[in-house]
């Protein structure tokens, strides 16, 4: 038998111009428009062949109807039933043909029960917003008031999803490598010292890459990047009488969206193509992207708040609900994201794979992710799907999953939160253990040891890179504050000073806010490099919040969530004006990235057989010897770890007593010697050396730290170079 | 959106008047596929453009595509600041060859 000819693999140039599809035509008029029935997946709006496919569900709606408007015009001009032939299950699916993309918005109406007792708040009187916009219009600039008339002040867009990535993907950093850097996009520039083009955006972030890339960042966390309303606060400063905001972000409305007011073309509806340029040249400069993510309540609130989307297409799905209807308030904001209930764990996962698979997102922070643990009633789940579904997605199996493992009714996990081998946690203990021993509290130095080694105690199964090592995050003091304050000073946020964390663990070095002390102000300056310092030295990943590297001051506001100004914008003229401290923090992250050993050390209890020294070794005022008796204020560590004939050996002393101590020295193996890499008792500059160019330590035995002091040492082989004078320890 | 089209010696000079959207990608993508010879050096004069819009901004990227993979070279020139910005932002400026004003666009494209 003869074998047909095997079809050309190339189509001929004639057939591209068939029609690409049989289904591209309608087969229905609706509301005067050419329909037919949709395609029910992918869920959301998307571009086909000749028109646009809708996609919406809700399992307790009677009756959908989509709602077009032509772009920014107030009123629909179209209304459009779905036909119950076009429902399959509880999704409608309507492929509109002949409508421009670019020229129209679009919503629906959801009708139902009106039944809040039984969960149900169906309205159809409301045009809402589909949960699964990845374009929204109408908010493109930030703080100005939609008009109060607007009956739908959000409203999707379909945008086009083709963009030349060239061949960026995500960098897929070892964890343990990253030095994560927390911004917010819109305060890291839009302050007028930037001197971006285009101040408080996306494309501005591109603009920083350089700084960025000198400081030795790897990894940034943006701040809240979905749709969210800033406008939900109601409050005002009740000095200045201005408006507060959400300027943070911490309350979303569009999960798929990038906010539209942080991209300079927001106005073009350009968002989704200048986010992922900024992502793609972050990348380019070696710079992953962990997006911060809040999947534990909306913008709707409680049932004082507005219906934008959710409540009104199926409130007894989204949100925990009591028996009697009313919202279960795990997050502090007035209602709780359902998400362990089976179609909003599929709403998160579409949501995380769309940011990474779309937008080459490398890795996401949950925002109190103990409450993605909560089962619908919002007890707290041995196994939570939603978490182990996360952990095991294909599409996100190299994307970093990090979680603030505590929420806002008391559940805190920090150390326990189902991680599948996979979750690592801001690692809230070392925050406190860290800022503990630095304000000179006694009994903190067995704890600051176990928090400088990767926190055993709490990720001894996981290794280092389960946790986030932090002093500092947007919520709370910043660095500067932290050395500067006792308490919060948050009158400005319009609460009476009752908001924010009451337990901060700071100390103002003696005296309360700004002074011209010249002794505290130098101790302030020296707390600020012992943190970082500590921070940077300590097994696990750092996190550095933006402008702690330049002094930046909220003057004593520990919860500035609400200020979109100056207190919350980044000074660039600091990092001019605290020259010096940049420069610590840069050679502080350079030393880490010289020394693996302090990355990627082993945990503490483990030797290397083969070795002279082991892996880690803790050392007091006496060499071998740690004082880990209540009293004590100070203790060194030493890492240590050999590939072949090569060392890679750090010691480490902290001293938050306030007398300067004498150190024995461990004895180091031939060969090798003291090398100073950073004293903070020192003046600057002289208080850090540049990685690989430390002067050696004249006297190899002993060595001074100076009072509330922390000092670095690097052990290698001594250089025969005439720039390299032997140095005593200064103060 | 309006198109005119002359010749600068061996350089094609399209100039583009008006707003290069969805409504009208279409068409610039066809004039370019008709009009524009293979190995030809053509510049798009951006000058009176009006409006860009995301569709406009991928027509103009498909063009440039095309016109690299027929042996042509695409140069734009008199981009309005405003669309400069947006171009900026998204990307998109730098995958295109682009002069400050039509003469030297000719110029460079004659070069």
């Amino acid at each position: 038998m003869n074998q047909a000819p095997a079809p050309a693999l190339t189509a001929p140039a004639r057939a591209r111009r068939l029609p690409e599809r049989i289904d591209a035509y309608p087969t229905h008029q609706i509301s005067g428009f050419a329909v037919r029935a949709g395609h029910p997946l992918p869920f959301g709006a998307t571009l086909v062949p000749g028109g646009i496919n809708f996609s919406v569900y809700s399992n307790h709606a009677t009756d959908m109807t989509l709602v077009l408007f032509r772009r920014g015009e107030p009123q629909p001009f179209a209304e459009l039933p779905f036909p119950p032939s076009f429902r399959t299950g509880g999704v409608y699916a309507m492929t509109v043909f002949g409508l421009d993309a670019e020229a129209c918005e679009y919503g629906y109406r959801a009708d139902g029960p009106y039944r809040p007792r039984d969960g149900h708040r169906f309205d159809p009187g409301r045009i809402l917003l589909d949960p699964y916009a990845r374009l929204i219009s109408g908010a493109h600039q930030c703080g100005i008031a939609r008009s109060a008339r607007d009956r739908y002040p959000y409203r999707a867009q379909v945008p086009r999803d083709d963009f030349d990535w060239e061949d960026d993907q995500p960098l897929n950093l070892p964890s343990c490598d990253l030095v994560i850097y927390e911004l917010h996009v819109r305060g890291f520039t839009r302050h007028p010292s930037s001197g971006v083009s285009c101040p408080g955006t996306y494309a501005a972030l591109i603009e920083k890459i350089p700084y960025l890339r000198e400081l030795g960042i790897n990894c940034v966390e943006l701040m809240p990047v979905f749709e969210y309303d800033e406008l939900d606060n109601p409050r005002s400063d009740p000095v200045t009488g201005r408006r507060l905001y959400n300027y943070w972000g911490y309350n979303p409305l569009g999960f798929f969206a990038p906010k539209a007011s942080y991209a300079a073309t927001g106005r073009y509806g350009l968002q989704v193509d200048e986010f992922k340029n900024m992502v793609k040249k972050l990348h380019k400069a070696g710079i992953e992207v962990l997006l911060d993510v809040v999947f534990n309540h909306t913008a709707e609130g409680d049932e004082r708040g507005p219906a934008i989307s959710f409540r009104s297409l199926d409130n007894a799905t989204y949100y925990m609900l009591t028996t009697n209807g009313q919202y279960h308030n795990f997050s502090g904001t007035g209602n709780t994201l359902n998400c362990n209930h089976p179609v909003v764990r599929g709403f998160v996962l579409d949501c995380l794979r769309y940011w990474a698979a779309q937008f080459h997102i490398d890795g996401f922070r949950f925002d109190l992710a103990a409450i993605l643990g909560r089962a619908p009633d919002g007890s707290v789940l041995a196994n939570p799907p939603l978490l182990e579904s996360l952990a095991h997605d294909p599409v996100l199996r190299d994307c970093k999953l990090i979680a603030e493992a505590w929420d806002a009714a008391g559940l805190y996990q920090v150390g326990k939160f189902p991680d599948y081998g996979r979750w690592s946690e801001w690692n809230g203990r070392y925050r406190d253990g860290v800022r503990r021993f630095l304000k000179g509290d006694l009994g903190t130095v067995a704890e600051l040891a176990t928090r400088l080694a990767g926190s055993a105690d709490l990720y001894g199964r996981r290794g280092p890179a389960a946790t986030i090592n932090f002093v500092t995050a947007h919520d709370g003091f910043t660095l500067r504050d932290l050395v500067s304050y006792n308490h919060k000073h948050n009158e400005a946020n319009g609460e009476g000073n009752r908001d924010g964390e009451n337990a901060n663990l700071s100390w103002n070095c003696g005296h309360e806010g700004p002074t011209d002390d010249p002794q505290i102000r130098a101790l302030r300056d020296r707390q600020t490099r012992n943190a970082l310092l500590i921070l940077l030295s300590s097994q696990g990943i750092p996190m550095l919040l933006a402008g702690d590297e330049a002094g930046r001051t909220q003057h004593g506001n520990n919860n500035a969530y609400c200020h979109d100004g100056p207190l919350t914008w980044l000074d660039w003229n600091l990092v001019r004006q605290n020259a010096d401290l940049h420069r610590f923090a840069r050679l502080a992250i350079a030393f880490r990235r010289a020394h693996p050993v302090l990355r990627h050390g082993p945990p503490a209890r483990s030797g290397q057989p083969d070795s002279a020294l082991p892996a880690t070794s803790w050392h007091g005022v006496r060499a071998w010897k740690p004082d880990w008796a209540p009293h004590s204020r100070l203790l060194a560590v030493m890492r240590h770890a050999r590939d072949g004939t090569t060392h890679d050996c750090v010691y480490l002393a902290a001293n938050s007593h306030w007398e300067e101590h004498s150190l024995e020295l461990p004895a180091l193996p031939d060969g090798l010697a003291w090398h100073l890499f950073a004293h903070t008792a020192a003046q600057p500059p002289r208080e850090i050396n540049e990685p690989g160019r430390e002067p050696p330590l004249d006297n190899q035995t002993q060595v001074r730290i100076g009072p509330r002091s922390v000092l670095v040492l690097a052990a290698r082989p001594p250089q025969q170079s005439p720039e390299e004078e032997p140095c005593r320890i200064v103060r | 959106m309006q198109l005119e089209r002359h010749m600068d010696g061996d350089v094609t000079v399209i100039a583009l008047a008006g707003s290069l959207d969805s409504a009208t990608a279409p068409d610039l993508r066809e004039y370019f596929e008709q009009l524009v010879p293979g190995r030809s050096a053509v510049l798009l004069d951006l000058g009176r453009m009006s409006c860009l819009s995301s569709a406009g901004l991928r027509v103009l990227l498909v063009i440039c595509r095309q016109a690299e993979r027929n042996g042509a070279r695409l140069t734009l020139a008199g981009v309005p600041a405003e669309v400069r910005a947006i171009m900026a932002a998204t990307g998109f400026l730098e995958f295109f060859a682009v002069a400050e004003t039509v003469a030297a666009g000719v110029q460079a494209l004659a070069a």
